[in-house]
Formats: C-alpha cells, sequence, structure tokens
C-alpha cells in the first residue's frame, strides 16, 4: 500500500505541476525545492504546458508488476517545452509510427491500480502525438 | 421573454434563474478508437444483422471516466478563460463512474486545479446524468452562489457482449462551464424537465451489465419524454420549432434522435449538426451533450438550439440556449468535436474485448 506516497505526488503526476526557479528563471520538474540549475531555493509552483516531444523511447514487451496487463507499450523520454525531460508512457499512439523528436503533449491518464481491482486507481501524466498545433 | 408565469393552459413553469447563467466555456471529449457495428453482427449474427450506427468510440485501456472528463474539463477551461480556482462547483454525470464509492468529481478538480473551494459531487441518472449536473450549476450561478460552475456529462457505456446495445455503447462526454450569461458564448434561456419512474433500462448494484426493456425502451419512455419536456418548454416560452437553428437529442442510436426531432416539428437539417451518434455510438450521460459542442463549434450569434436530454428511469431536461457574440471567437481556442472524431482508429472484436476488460484474467 503506497496512499501516501500516491497522496503526495497527486498534483505533478496529474497536471505537470512544478516549479520555477525565482533566482534564475529555470523551470523544475519533477519539483524539488532545490534549483538544479543555479543551486537556489525553488519552491513556486509552476504549471508546464504539456507539450514537448520525444527524446527517446522503446518498447516494453513485458511489463514491470503493475504494468502487466498493458503491455506492449511505449515508453519514452519526453523533452518538455519548458526544458526538463520525463519519462512517461505513450499512449493513443493507434496506428502512430514513433519517432525521435514527435511532438507529443500530456494527458492524464490510468497508471495501475495500486494492488488489486480492490485497490485505489493512480492517475498519472502520458503523452500522445499532438492533436492541435 | 415574458417572465416564468407558466404557460397559461398547461401552468407549466420553466426553469429561469433571477441572475441569467449562460455557458462561458464547454469542452468535447471522444476517445481514439472505433469499433464498427459489421464487427460486433460478425461475432454475434454471423454479419446478418445490421447496426444501428455505422461505428462507436471505445476508450482505450487506460481510461475512464475521470480521465476523459479532465480532458474535457480542461478543453472547457480553455474556452472560458477563466482560471480554474474561480470554479466553485465540478460535477460529474456518469453511469459509469470509476469507483462505487469515491466522487470522480474530486479527481477531477483536483487536476484541473480546482480545488479547495469547490462543491464536487457525482450525479447519477442513466443518460440524463449530465444535464442534471448543468442544471445544478446553472441553480447555483443562477442563484448568485457562485460565479462559475461546471457540469460534466461522460461514459464508458457497458453493454453486454452480444446484446443490441453492445453496437452502440460507447465512450466520450462533454463539459460545460456556467457562469454570468454577460460573459457568456450562449446564454441558457430556459430549462424544464419532465420526470416519471418508468423501468426501461437499469443495472442493479454490483451488475456488470445493464438490463432494459426492449421495445418498452421507445415509446413510453424515450418518445414520451423528450417530447413532453421540448413540446412543454417551447409552449412555455411561446416558441416553435421555427424559431430554433438547431435541434439536438438524446442519441442511443440514429433513427431515435431523427424520429424525437421529426415528433417535435424539427426539420433533419435542424438536427444534423448535433448528431453525432452514427460515428461515435450513444455516449449515454455525455450524448446529447456532445452533440451540442458539434453544434456549438460551428453556431452563429444570435441562433437559437433546444436541446433535450433523456435518461432511462425516466426523465429529460429540455435547454432554450441562445447563442452569444462571444462564441465565435472561442470556438478555436480548444480541440472541434470534429476533429476528435477524426481521429480514429478502428479497431477488431477482440482489440475491444480486451479494452474494454472482457476478458478474464485472473
Amino acid at each position: 500500500m503506497e496512499i501516501p506516497r500516491h497522496w503526495r505526488l497527486k498534483q505533478q503526476r496529474y497536471a505537470l505541476v512544478g516549479e520555477v526557479c525565482p533566482h534564475c528563471d529555470a523551470k523544475i520538474f519533477p519539483p524539488r525545492d532545490v534549483c538544479p540549475e543555479c543551486g537556489g531555493e525553488a519552491r513556486e509552483a509552476y504549471n508546464f504546458s504539456g507539450k514537448g516531444e520525444v527524446y527517446s523511447f522503446t518498447r516494453m514487451g513485458e511489463g514491470p508488476a503493475g504494468f502487466e496487463e498493458q503491455a506492449p507499450y511505449t515508453v519514452a523520454l519526453v523533452k518538455l517545452a519548458e526544458g526538463p525531460v520525463v519519462t512517461a508512457q505513450l499512449t493513443d499512439l493507434g496506428d502512430t509510427k514513433v519517432e525521435i523528436g514527435m511532438p507529443v503533449e500530456m494527458v492524464t491518464r490510468r497508471i495501475r491500480q495500486d494492488g488489486d481491482e480492490r485497490g485505489m486507481i493512480v492517475y498519472g501524466y502520458k503523452f500522445r502525438p499532438v492533436m492541435q498545433g | 421573454m415574458k417572465k416564468n408565469e407558466g404557460h397559461e393552459q398547461t401552468g407549466i413553469k420553466p426553469l429561469i434563474p433571477d441572475r441569467k447563467v449562460g455557458i462561458i466555456g464547454y469542452g468535447a471529449y471522444v476517445p481514439r478508437y472505433r469499433l464498427p457495428g459489421t464487427e460486433v453482427a460478425r461475432i454475434w449474427t454471423d454479419g446478418t444483422s445490421g447496426s444501428p450506427v455505422k461505428e462507436k468510440a471505445v476508450a482505450g485501456l487506460d481510461e475512464d471516466v475521470a480521465t476523459m472528463s479532465i480532458e474535457a474539463a480542461r478543453n472547457a477551461l480553455a474556452r472560458a478563460g477563466i482560471a480554474a480556482n474561480e470554479l466553485r462547483a465540478v460535477w460529474v454525470g456518469s453511469e459509469s463512474h470509476p469507483y462505487a464509492v469515491k466522487p470522480t468529481g474530486t479527481i477531477v478538480a483536483e487536476a484541473i486545479g480546482a480545488v479547495p473551494s469547490i462543491q464536487a459531487a457525482d450525479f447519477q441518472f442513466a443518460c440524463k446524468a449530465g444535464t442534471e449536473a448543468i442544471v445544478a450549476a446553472i441553480a447555483l450561478v443562477g442563484s448568485n452562489m457562485a460565479d462559475y460552475a461546471m457540469g460534466i456529462g461522460m461514459d464508458i457505456a457497458q453493454g453486454r457482449p452480444g446484446d443490441s446495445l453492445e453496437y452502440t455503447a460507447s465512450s466520450g462526454g462533454a463539459a460545460y462551464i456556467l457562469g454570468p450569461a454577460e460573459k457568456s458564448l450562449a446564454e441558457i434561456e430556459a430549462v424544464y424537465s419532465y420526470v416519471t419512474d418508468t423501468p426501461d433500462f437499469w443495472r442493479r448494484q454490483e451488475q456488470k451489465y445493464p438490463e432494459h426493456g426492449q421495445r418498452f425502451t421507445g415509446e413510453p419512455a424515450y418518445f414520451k419524454h423528450i417530447t413532453e419536456a421540448g413540446k412543454a418548454l417551447m409552449d412555455a416560452l411561446k416558441m416553435k420549432p421555427e424559431d430554433f437553428a438547431y435541434g439536438v437529442f438524446h442519441q442511443p442510436n440514429t433513427k431515435f434522435p431523427q424520429r424525437a426531432g421529426s415528433l417535435l416539428g424539427f426539420k433533419p437539417e435542424q438536427t444534423a449538426v448535433g448528431l453525432l451518434s452514427p460515428v461515435i455510438g450513444n455516449t449515454y450521460a455525455g450524448a446529447s451533450i456532445i452533440g451540442l459542442t458539434a453544434i456549438l463549434d460551428q453556431a452563429k450569434p444570435g441562433e437559437r438550439i433546444l436541446l433535450v436530454s433523456y435518461g432511462s428511469g425516466a426523465g429529460s431536461d429540455a435547454f432554450v440556449i441562445k447563442v452569444t457574440e462571444a462564441i465565435t471567437e472561442r470556438q478555436k481556442l480548444a480541440t472541434l468535436t470534429a476533429d476528435y472524431i477524426q481521429r480514429r482508429t478502428e479497431i477488431d472484436y477482440a482489440t475491444y474485448a480486451r479494452y474494454r476488460g472482457k476478458l478474464a484474467m485472473k
């Protein structure tokens, strides 16, 4: 049971809420309260746009525990428009061929359930091919 | 328009708030996958039966009413141009809430940034849960208790494998932000609801699939409630079908809403734009209001729309809506319903069975 952790991380997971550094304006994700660019304190919340592009990707033929029923699926490093790189599943690919540099946008989806079908549903960010410019 | 004195013969009083209310923003959501009716026929009737729709929208493995509502809500916020924390309610109507106990509304509100100063709850009234949530939002704004409130109708509809509903039961819906009429893209002029206890369709606790009364779902249920609600509202407002540029009705298939429109005196060209069921299926609590998003996507200032929902059990909510000048600039601020419909990946019955949890994994 990881309920406290899911609850603590909900804002960053549901909506890509990170931080912005008041000293050097770097956008920070995930939030860590200290700017990785200048080392200054950074606690101001920042809503990322959710736009980005595929930096790299791999196809998961067999999912780890909790993800077995979703395989096969694609996991990508997504470089967000504001700079940071996040790891996330790609979704709604249909017959879209994934390529490095492909523009993607964030959607909030079911990530997995905590334990079995009696457990809480964990929601979080995934990325899909952009729908509009 | 005369103030709410009711109709002189029928005595029916439409719901008209003291403070004028309108739609500030709206947003649709349709998932990517489509199951053609021919696929259902192939599996269950050897391909011999026709389908009441061409195809239906199917949610992916990682989607549910919460995730679909979040996307529609984000689209509605983009069109409204307000901050999420200006909302004072997030109400979600559905018959497929992801939890039996734990509100969908809190998940949606958290994801769009509307917490914590809000009302949040889930509505259930079969296919009219969404319009019921919207009526509640109108009341909250119309009574001056809040400036903005969100009502959502969204479903991942269940249909028993092989049942006639399996051709149509689909996924999708829409979100609406209600607010003061002077800031709206469409004013809600009046609402009237017609409700009786009619057992045409239900799903008991802990049952996976709904039951329905076959042909009983037509005349005494769907047609009776939609025509009574629509006619009473038009009568009370002294309006005729010709006063409306568009009509949109609950759409469990293609024929029912066409016939409901004709019974109310609407011509096919008035109802064509809002009729999405042939290409996305029956989105249950989302069905009439996602039809409305397609109309709003192309409506012009001054045009009137009659919307009548229908929920089994049974009841209909009728709305008279008048489009304002603000519509033109807000239509393009979020993904158009036609773009969602155009984004489609056809799947076969086996993929559908997997995506919708019809395979026993343990």
